[in-house]
């Protein structure tokens, strides 16, 4: 099998190798294209979320996927699955409005809680943090695609598993022939 | 070139692209579906108490007490597209310092295969319906609401508002004894 795989690689002259670099290239930069225009149509900074946590069992489970959307013009309501930020906590929260207050010039307070959580969720927040405001939104949910994020979080649990798929990935795209 | 490993290629390519391809028909079939249904509800004692909220600001806030009937029948909703419902609902009102005030009293999760006939008489709210401020004394018109967000097996996740609401209003004093 490995044989094979150099013996492809020696029997491409400069002009083949050129172009499976190229094509390499494109696979990547198009995987970049995509990701950053689903950023603009979505209005969401990250478009696409993978569930980290099983706070919000039994509806979302660890792994599953999650498609945002964030448009300045839809008002966040009660009952709405977002996903947002707290200071000094890398990993994004999905969770479920609970309570909102909207004032008359536009801004609004809301609070959050994991469907499988017994309390809300101001022990999550920043210190005397008592609200979440606009600015804290990632995203609102608005599909959903069960187990499909597992590979991302094997790979973020087994570093050399991620090493080993994408040196695998690499090699097919530079060797592969048609 | 009929190695273990082309073969095993072939076999997880083809089995990820059919699942793929009825995961994708299988939102594609349910995609028109209208989930509204009507549900009744009504309030049975409401009470207001202005008491220190230790939970958030500990300011003395409005703090309601109230105990609902509920009753709807949600088991037509569920098809295999639909994985759980949940199930909100929702205090909506207007004060002088917010022209929108939401608070959610009472949830419940409804998976697949569970009793979706609904019939609770004088239930407790599972949340507590904090004002923020003084705007529940004597209010004349809040608002309840019925909601669901249907959880499918992959697909959109849609928040539906039940057909029918109640208003109800607070009484004009405080009750000073315990609830």
């Amino acid at each position: 099998m490995l044989d094979s795989i150099f013996d492809d690689v020696k029997r491409m002259n400069k002009r083949q190798f050129i172009y499976q670099v190229l094509s390499f290239g494109m696979i990547v930069s198009s995987a970049l294209m995509i990701w950053k225009g689903l950023m603009v149509v979505t209005g969401s900074e990250s478009p696409i979320v993978v569930v980290l946590s099983g706070s919000m069992e039994p509806a979302f489970h660890r792994g599953d996927l999650l498609f945002l959307t964030n448009y300045p013009e839809e008002p966040v309501r009660v009952g709405e699955i977002v996903v947002f930020k707290v200071e000094g906590r890398d990993i994004p929260i999905v969770h479920r409005v609970l309570k909102l207050h909207e004032k008359n010039n536009g801004t609004v307070k809301f609070l959050t809680k994991g469907d499988n959580n017994s309390v809300d969720d101001r022990g999550l927040y920043a210190q005397g943090q008592l609200w979440l405001t606009k600015k804290d939104v990632v995203g609102r949910a608005r599909g959903f695609l069960p187990y499909v994020g597992m590979v991302t979080i094997y790979m973020n649990e087994y570093p050399k598993f991620k090493f080993a798929v994408l040196a695998c990935l690499a090699m097919y795209v530079l060797v592969h022939r048609e | 070139m009929y190695s273990v490993l082309t073969r095993g290629n072939a076999i997880l390519t083809y089995t990820l692209s059919v699942l793929a391809c009825l995961t994708f028909l299988c939102f594609l079939s349910t995609l028109t579906v209208d989930y509204r249904t009507a549900a009744q509800m009504n309030t049975v004692k409401v009470v207001v108490k202005n008491v220190p909220d230790y939970g958030a600001s500990r300011e003395r806030n409005d703090l309601g007490f109230l105990t609902f009937d509920l009753k709807t029948d949600l088991s037509h909703l569920f098809n295999w597209n639909v994985k759980q419902l949940f199930l909100y609902l929702t205090a909506e009102y207007i004060t002088p310092n917010n022209e929108l005030n939401q608070v959610v009293l009472w949830d419940k999760i409804i998976l697949r295969g569970e009793n979706a006939i609904l019939d609770f008489k004088n239930m407790n709210t599972k949340y507590y319906f904090w004002d923020d401020g003084n705007g529940l004394k004597g209010h004349s018109n809040v608002t309840l609401t019925l909601s669901w967000n249907i959880i499918p097996n992959a697909g959109l996740l849609p928040n539906i508002q039940a057909i029918g609401q109640h208003s109800f209003k607070f009484p004009t004093d405080y009750t000073q004894t315990r609830v």
